[in-house]
C-alpha cells in the first residue's frame, strides 16, 4: 500500500492557495513515486498550474507514426487504429480487388478509440491490391490498398 | 463490508475509484490490459491483474477474462466504472456467481435499462414522456420505422451509451450506410449490433438528473446540462442546468425520482432527458445505471462523494442522505480534455503527452491519469482528463474556467483545449442554456 496517493483535488487547491498568497513562484514536491510541481503560470496572468511526473508511468508507444507514403496510387489510413474490410465480422467486404471506386466510396473502416471511421478511396480508380489484412493494427498514413 | 475492490476499468475513472476506496480503507486491484500496465492507475492500485491484450474486445470487454482476473485477485467486490462492462448484466451475474459484489444496480435493473427499448417501456410505465420511435430488428424494419418517424432521425444502439453506435441520418439514401456504421460501432463497443430508431429533435437540450437509491428509497442530486456535444459525446457539462425556470427543473427532477422509485433503483444512476429549448417540455431518453463521466460537477455543488455512496449501497447500507440534506450551492462546469484534433473533425489523436501542465487553484479540480509522458493508447476512448471549476455563481464559474484554460498546456498531441477556449469566450455560452446545435454554430 502506498501512502502518497491521498493528495486529493482539495489538497492541490490548498497548496495552490498557499503558493498564491506567498512570495514564491513555484512549489516542487518529490516523493519516491511522483514529482509534483505547482507553479504560477508564465506571463503572470494569475493562473496556477500543476504538473505531475510519475515514476515508471510511461508505456511504449503503440503505433509509431508512419513515414508518409510515397506511392501515389495507395489509399492510406487517415488515422492509427484497427483496419477492417467489412462493416461487421462475417459481412461482405466494402470493396474487393477489381472493384471500381469513386472518391466517396467507403473502402473500409478504421477503429480508433472505439469509433468507427470510414475510409474513403479519395479518388476514382480500380482496386488493384489489398495491402493490409482485415483486423490489422495500422499506423496513420500506412498504405491500406492500392488503386491501378 | 468490502475489503478488497477490483476495478474493471482504466484511465481517470479507475484513478477516481482508487482514491475513494483508499480513503475508505478498502484495498484496490486494477484489472489492466497489457497496454495499460504502466498507466497511472496501475502504478497506484495496490495490486494489478492483467485482463488481456490491448484491444478492448479481448480485455476490458471480455467478461470471461475480467471475471477470471477478479477471482484470481481475491477481491470481494468489483467497481465497473463507466463504459466497458459497467452496464452488462451478464458480467454482473457472472461476478455474483463467484460471490463477488457488483457495485451497481440489481441485475433486473441492468437488464431493463441496458436494453434501451425496454428502458423506454419502463419509463412509459412510470408515467414519463418519450420520443416517437422504437424497435427495428432487421434492415427492412429500420426502413419502415424511418418512414414513420421521418427525417432527420437517430439510429441508436440498443445496448448503447457514450454516443457509440449512434448516427444522425438526414436523408433516406444515407440510411443504409449509417446503419452499417452504427451496427459496427455498437458491435465493437457493446458486443451487440442491434439498433433502434428515434426522432431527432433539432432545438433540444440534454439535461440529466443524478439519482441515488438503496432499493427502497431514492433521491436526486439535481440536474446537469450536457448539451454541448460532438458525435453525441459530451464535451462540456454543468450543474445545475442553467437558464431554465426552477419549476421546469423540478419537474424533470421529480420525473427522474419517480422512475428510480418505480424500478426500486439501487446505487448511483442518471436519468437523461431531451428538453425542448423553447418551451422546456421534456422526453425521457435513457437511464444510465452507472457512474457518469461528468459526476464531479454534481459532487462540486452538493459536496457528496458519489463513488463513496455507490460503495456504501453496494455494501448493503441504506441511504443516510435524505432529499432535504441535498442543498446544492453555486455552479460547476466540467470540460473534457480529449486527445482529439478539433480542427480536423475531432479526429482521435493517440500518442504521448510530452508536457501536461493542468490548471490548479481555488475552485479548480482536475481528474486525470495523464501526467508528463502520459500515454494515450489507440485502443480506448480519447479522454485525457476533466477540468472542473466551481464558483458561487455561473458567471464566476465561467470566468474561472476561462482563466484555468489559459493556464492549461498539453504538448505532444492535439487536444480539445483550444476548442474549449473558444466555447468559454462565446457569448451564447456565457449567456447559458445553449442547445445541442451549439458547436455547429461556433465561430472558428
Amino acid at each position: 500500500m502506498t501512502d502518497d496517493l491521498p493528495l486529493t483535488h482539495e489538497d492541490i487547491a490548498e497548496i495552490a492557495a498557499l503558493l498564491e498568497n506567498s512570495g514564491y513562484r513555484e512549489l516542487d514536491l518529490a516523493t519516491r513515486r511522483f514529482r509534483l510541481r505547482v507553479a504560477k503560470a508564465e506571463g503572470g496572468e494569475g493562473g496556477l498550474t500543476q504538473e505531475w511526473q510519475w515514476a515508471g508511468a510511461s508505456g511504449e508507444v503503440a503505433a509509431e507514426a508512419a513515414v508518409a507514403q510515397a506511392d501515389p496510387q495507395a489509399i492510406c489510413s487517415p488515422l492509427p487504429g484497427t483496419f477492417y474490410h467489412a462493416p461487421q465480422p462475417g459481412a461482405p467486404p466494402f470493396v474487393q480487388v477489381g472493384d471500381e471506386v469513386g472518391p466517396e466510396t467507403v473502402i473500409g473502416i478504421v477503429e480508433t478509440m472505439k469509433l468507427m471511421n470510414p475510409v474513403h478511396a479519395g479518388r476514382s480508380g480500380t482496386i488493384a491490391e489489398m495491402i493490409v489484412a482485415d483486423g490489422t493494427l495500422v499506423a496513420k498514413g500506412q498504405a491500406l490498398m492500392r488503386l491501378s | 463490508m468490502i475489503r478488497k475492490l477490483f476495478i474493471a476499468n482504466r484511465g481517470e475513472i479507475a484513478l477516481r475509484v482508487i482514491r475513494t476506496a483508499r480513503a475508505m480503507g478498502i484495498e484496490t486491484v486494477l484489472g489492466a490490459s497489457a497496454a495499460d500496465v504502466a498507466s497511472l492507475p496501475a502504478q497506484l492500485a495496490d495490486q494489478v491483474e492483467i485482463v488481456g491484450p490491448g484491444p478492448s474486445s479481448q480485455s476490458y470487454l471480455s467478461v470471461e477474462n475480467v471475471v477470471a482476473a477478479a477471482v484470481r485477485s481475491g477481491c470481494d467486490a468489483v467497481h465497473p466504472g463507466y463504459g466497458f462492462l459497467s452496464e452488462n448484466a451478464t458480467f454482473a451475474r457472472a461476478m455474483q456467481a463467484k460471490g463477488i459484489r457488483f457495485v451497481g444496480p440489481d441485475i433486473a435493473t441492468l437488464e431493463g435499462m441496458g436494453d434501451k427499448l425496454a428502458a423506454r417501456a419502463l419509463a412509459v410505465e412510470a408515467g414519463l414522456p418519450v420520443l416517437p420511435g422504437g424497435e427495428a430488428a432487421t434492415r427492412a424494419d429500420v426502413h419502415t420505422r424511418a418512414a414513420q418517424t421521418g427525417y432527420p432521425l437517430l439510429l441508436k444502439a440498443v445496448s448503447g451509451g457514450g454516443g457509440k453506435g449512434m448516427r444522425r441520418v438526414d436523408r433516406a439514401e444515407d440510411l443504409d450506410t449509417a446503419l452499417d456504421m452504427a451496427q459496427a460501432e455498437a458491435q465493437a463497443a457493446f458486443g451487440n449490433a442491434a439498433v433502434y430508431v428515434e426522432r431527432f429533435v433539432a432545438m433540444g437540450r440534454h439535461v440529466e438528473v443524478q439519482l441515488l437509491g438503496d432499493g427502497t428509497n431514492a433521491i436526486h442530486l439535481g440536474t446537469r446540462d450536457c448539451s454541448i456535444q460532438r458525435r453525441f459525446q459530451k464535451l462540456v457539462e454543468e450543474a445545475p442546468a442553467p437558464a431554465m425556470p426552477l419549476e421546469a427543473r423540478e419537474g424533470i427532477e421529480q420525473a427522474a425520482v419517480r422512475l428510480a422509485r418505480h424500478l426500486g433503483y439501487r446505487g448511483a444512476g442518471t436519468a437523461e432527458f431531451l428538453v425542448d429549448a423553447t418551451d422546456f417540455s421534456f422526453y425521457f431518453l435513457e437511464l444510465n445505471a452507472r457512474i457518469q463521466v461528468e459526476h464531479p460537477v454534481t459532487e462540486a455543488i452538493t459536496g457528496v462523494d458519489l463513488v463513496e455512496q455507490q460503495l456504501l449501497v453496494a455494501m448493503g447500507k441504506e441511504l443516510t442522505l435524505t432529499q432535504a440534506m441535498i442543498r446544492p450551492t453555486g455552479h460547476a462546469i466540467e470540460v473534457r480534455i480529449n486527445a482529439e484534433d478539433p480542427d480536423a473533425d475531432f479526429r482521435p489523436s493517440p500518442g504521448r503527452a510530452t508536457r501536461a501542465a493542468w490548471p490548479a487553484g481555488a475552485g479548480v479540480r482536475v481528474d486525470t491519469h495523464i501526467g508528463q509522458n502520459g500515454e494515450v493508447p489507440p485502443f480506448y476512448d480519447s479522454l485525457m482528463g476533466k477540468l472542473i471549476v466551481h464558483a458561487a455563481t455561473r458567471e464566476e464559474a465561467v470566468e474561472r474556467l476561462g482563466k484555468a484554460l489559459e493556464s492549461l498546456h498539453i504538448e505532444g498531441l492535439p487536444t480539445t483545449a483550444p476548442l474549449h477556449r473558444r466555447i468559454v469566450a462565446d457569448p451564447r455560452f456565457i449567456a447559458g442554456g445553449v442547445d445541442t446545435g451549439f458547436l455547429t454554430g461556433l465561430a472558428q
